[in-house]
């Protein structure tokens, strides 16, 4: 007797097809579902759609930009100078975490016990708490805590520290305190200099737990080998156990690295004018969300990517020059 | 003479490690120098000078010197619970502890898997039933009205309890061999692993009053909560992905040998394997969730961190306290983060040894 049933539930291949015709049935008809909704509301609510308002003049302006913007420039302008200000802000705190998540991590397995309990309070208290909390408190003692232009804190010739900001020696141009606030030189904004402390200080607790773990990895006898050779502990790091660490630190530094370009958006919490404030900003004007959400994501799968295609760059030269 | 030489001796070799070599005796100077700088002052701002009245004038004349331990005092209330109706208090306090309760419990490693489950399901119906009201005389309290930790501990662990069956399914889908079914999952998880929990939160606020146009349940909580539980379950994929490779293949081939079917197999043999190698990263991303809630400030639901906004920038004599309140909520987090990682590491302990009793 012939049992149909039974016998499609045997043939595997005819059942798996069967299967993926039933999840591609579905996930078209959830995606039909929506923007079909989504259309319906735009209409009633009066909301047009597409991505012509990019042509269109922004009408806000933007508080610190690499280029130069005003209000009458148009909206793809003002996406791309959020996307300068999240680069700017990204690699500059990835650049002082990596030098202090090396330092903290390398610290954090000396002989001194002193220097050793300091690096690992310094990772258990800055990873336990909320990158945000970080972030806010940084900047309510950079624009609260801190003296007014006028009378700015000179810790160093040449670099000023207030209310307003930072400004330091840039181009070979030195600021200089005048009647008007500070002059001259290179200057950050106490917003930029926030979220740079915050977004640093919690990525450096990150990667000082993946050097200690990489520079665990060596096995024991290079140090002694290091030292063998009359190497001092420091020349025996660099020119021995780092290099060797360095291989399986990457992946994790990587995502490392990855964590602190996506965290970049808490920005909009200090007020730093990044893509999310930016978009936020537009999608507050236009009424527009399903675009000016759509770029947001798209940049920063875009940055994913290509921060993933670069460190597999590096990872494969690295390997082939370990052999 | 002798013995005390050696007694001598011993101390010195206690220094040895902080004083051996010019590079390590001069870290060691410096510490300690930074120390008596910082120390003294750090000691006197919040111990010596501060004041625990919760009395504005008396702390606007401290500005500077000392620490307003009143702030707290003050405001803790709206810290802690938000703009819960103030007289109603003692219900979200309740709820609380009996939801930490509940995962202290889960945790300890006294029940076995399905009451633990049962006991965390019940704490949180019964959480939300408190917090709701409604019945037993208890007035409704709006979701809206909802704030500070209750909201916290609710976001985080509703949203891991929904994201783990969410990401144990995404997971076993990327593994699939059907290629489309496959590929679906793969583009999910990696598409929010890509972007920033913001734009998630951006979405739920924004997006989702498109997608569901009626308004009636539309509280901006039952918006972000499926957000957080779709964020949360990509990275949750991911870490039983991690957990299903470390089941060695023979482990299926002998159930198949034995007569099991797929799902039988899965069931019994393969997840109880998985899910036990992944539970160490489990905590670590329960950890990082309950840090990450602290973003739905941004789309105005008040959290601690929001709440404790809400409590002083609205408050023209206590605004300048915020470094006070900061201080105080991030204590919380870091006792939060400090219990739940001292527990993964107790939980991975235990699995090192044990590996019956699922």
């Amino acid at each position: 007797m012939r049992r149909p049933f039974a016998e499609f539930r045997r043939h595997a291949s005819s059942r798996a097809f069967c299967y993926q015709l039933l999840v591609a049935g579905l996930a078209l008809a959830l995606v039909w579902l929506l923007v079909e909704q989504t259309g319906a509301e735009l209409r009633t609510r009066g909301i047009r759609s597409g991505f012509a308002f990019l042509f269109e003049p922004a009408g806000f302006s933007i508080g610190e930009s690499v280029l130069d913007f005003d209000a009458a420039q148009p909206y793809w302008r003002a996406f791309l100078v959020g996307v300068l200000n999240t680069l700017r802000v990204a690699l500059a705190a990835i650049v002082l975490a990596t030098v202090l998540g090396l330092c903290l991590g390398a610290c954090s397995l000396t002989r001194n016990v002193l220097l050793r309990g300091l690096c690992r309070a310094y990772v258990e208290v800055f990873r336990n708490i909320p990158l945000l909390l970080q972030l806010l408190t940084w900047y309510f003692l950079l624009a609260e805590k801190l003296p007014s232009a006028d009378a700015a804190l000179n810790p160093l010739p040449g670099v000023f520290l207030s209310k307003s900001g930072l400004a330091f020696p840039w181009g070979g141009e030195v600021p200089a305190a005048g009647d008007f606030g500070i002059a001259g030189g290179g200057a950050v904004t106490p917003e930029f200099l926030a979220l740079l402390l915050g977004l640093s200080g919690y990525g450096a607790a990150y990667l000082a737990e993946i050097v200690r773990a990489g520079i665990l990895s060596v096995p024991r006898g290079q140090v002694d080998a290091a030292a063998a050779l009359g190497m001092t502990p420091l020349q025996g790091l660099r020119a021995v156990v780092l290099p060797q660490a360095l291989r399986l630190m990457i992946p994790p530094a990587t995502n490392q690295f990855l964590n602190l370009t996506k965290n970049s958006s808490l920005a909009v919490a200090v007020g730093y004018p990044d893509l999310v404030s930016i978009a936020n900003t537009s999608l507050n004007q236009t009424g527009q969300a399903a675009e000016c959400i759509s770029i947001l994501m798209a940049v920063y799968l875009g940055l994913s990517l290509l921060t993933a295609a670069a460190t597999g760059w590096y990872n494969r030269r690295q390997l082939r020059r370990g052999h | 003479m002798a013995s005390r030489r050696s007694a001598l001796t011993a101390i010195g070799r206690q220094f040895r490690p902080l004083l051996d070599g010019w590079g390590n005796a001069l870290a060691t100077l410096a510490i300690l120098v930074t120390a008596c700088v910082l120390l003294p002052g750090v000691f006197e701002w919040s111990i010596l000078r501060a004041d625990w009245q919760p009395d504005a004038e008396r702390c606007r004349a401290l500005l500077g010197t000392g620490a307003c331990w009143g702030v707290i005092v003050e405001k803790y209330p709206l810290i802690l619970f938000g703009r819960y109706p103030f007289d109603q208090h003692w219900r979200p306090a309740l709820a609380c502890g009996l939801l930490l309760a509940a995962l202290w419990l889960a945790g300890s490693g006294r029940l076995r898997v399905r009451p633990a489950l049962a006991l965390l399901s019940g704490a949180l119906l019964g959480f939300l039933a408190l917090l709701h009201g409604g019945g037993f005389g208890l007035p409704i309290v709006d979701s809206q009205l909802w704030g500070g930790l209750p909201l916290t501990l609710l976001l985080a662990t509703g949203g891991m309890a929904g994201a783990l069956p969410l990401g144990i399914l995404l997971a076993l889908g990327r593994r699939s061999r059907l290629p489309l079914l496959r590929s679906c999952c793969a583009f999910y998880i990696e598409l929010v692993r890509g972007v920033p929990m913001i734009s998630v939160l951006f979405v739920a606020a924004f997006l989702f009053p498109l997608f569901l146009p009626d308004r009636a349940g539309g509280s901006a909580l039952w918006r972000v909560l499926p957000a957080i539980v779709g964020f949360a379950a990509a990275y949750l994929a991911e870490v039983v992905r991690g957990g299903l490779q470390s089941v060695p293949a023979g482990q299926g081939d002998a159930a198949a040998a034995l007569g099991l079917s797929r799902w039988q197999c899965l069931r019994h043999v393969i997840l109880p394997q998985a899910l036990r190698a992944a539970l160490p990263a489990l905590v670590n991303t329960f950890i990082g969730l309950f840090k990450d809630v602290s973003l739905v400030t941004v789309v105005s639901l008040y959290e601690l961190t929001g709440a404790l906004t809400l409590a002083l920038s609205g408050d023209a004599q206590w605004r300048a306290f915020y470094l006070e309140g900061y201080l105080f909520i991030g204590l919380i987090y870091w006792l939060g983060c400090l219990a739940l990682s001292n527990f993964g590491r107790r939980l991975e302990r235990r699995l090192q040894y044990s590996s019956r009793d699922c």
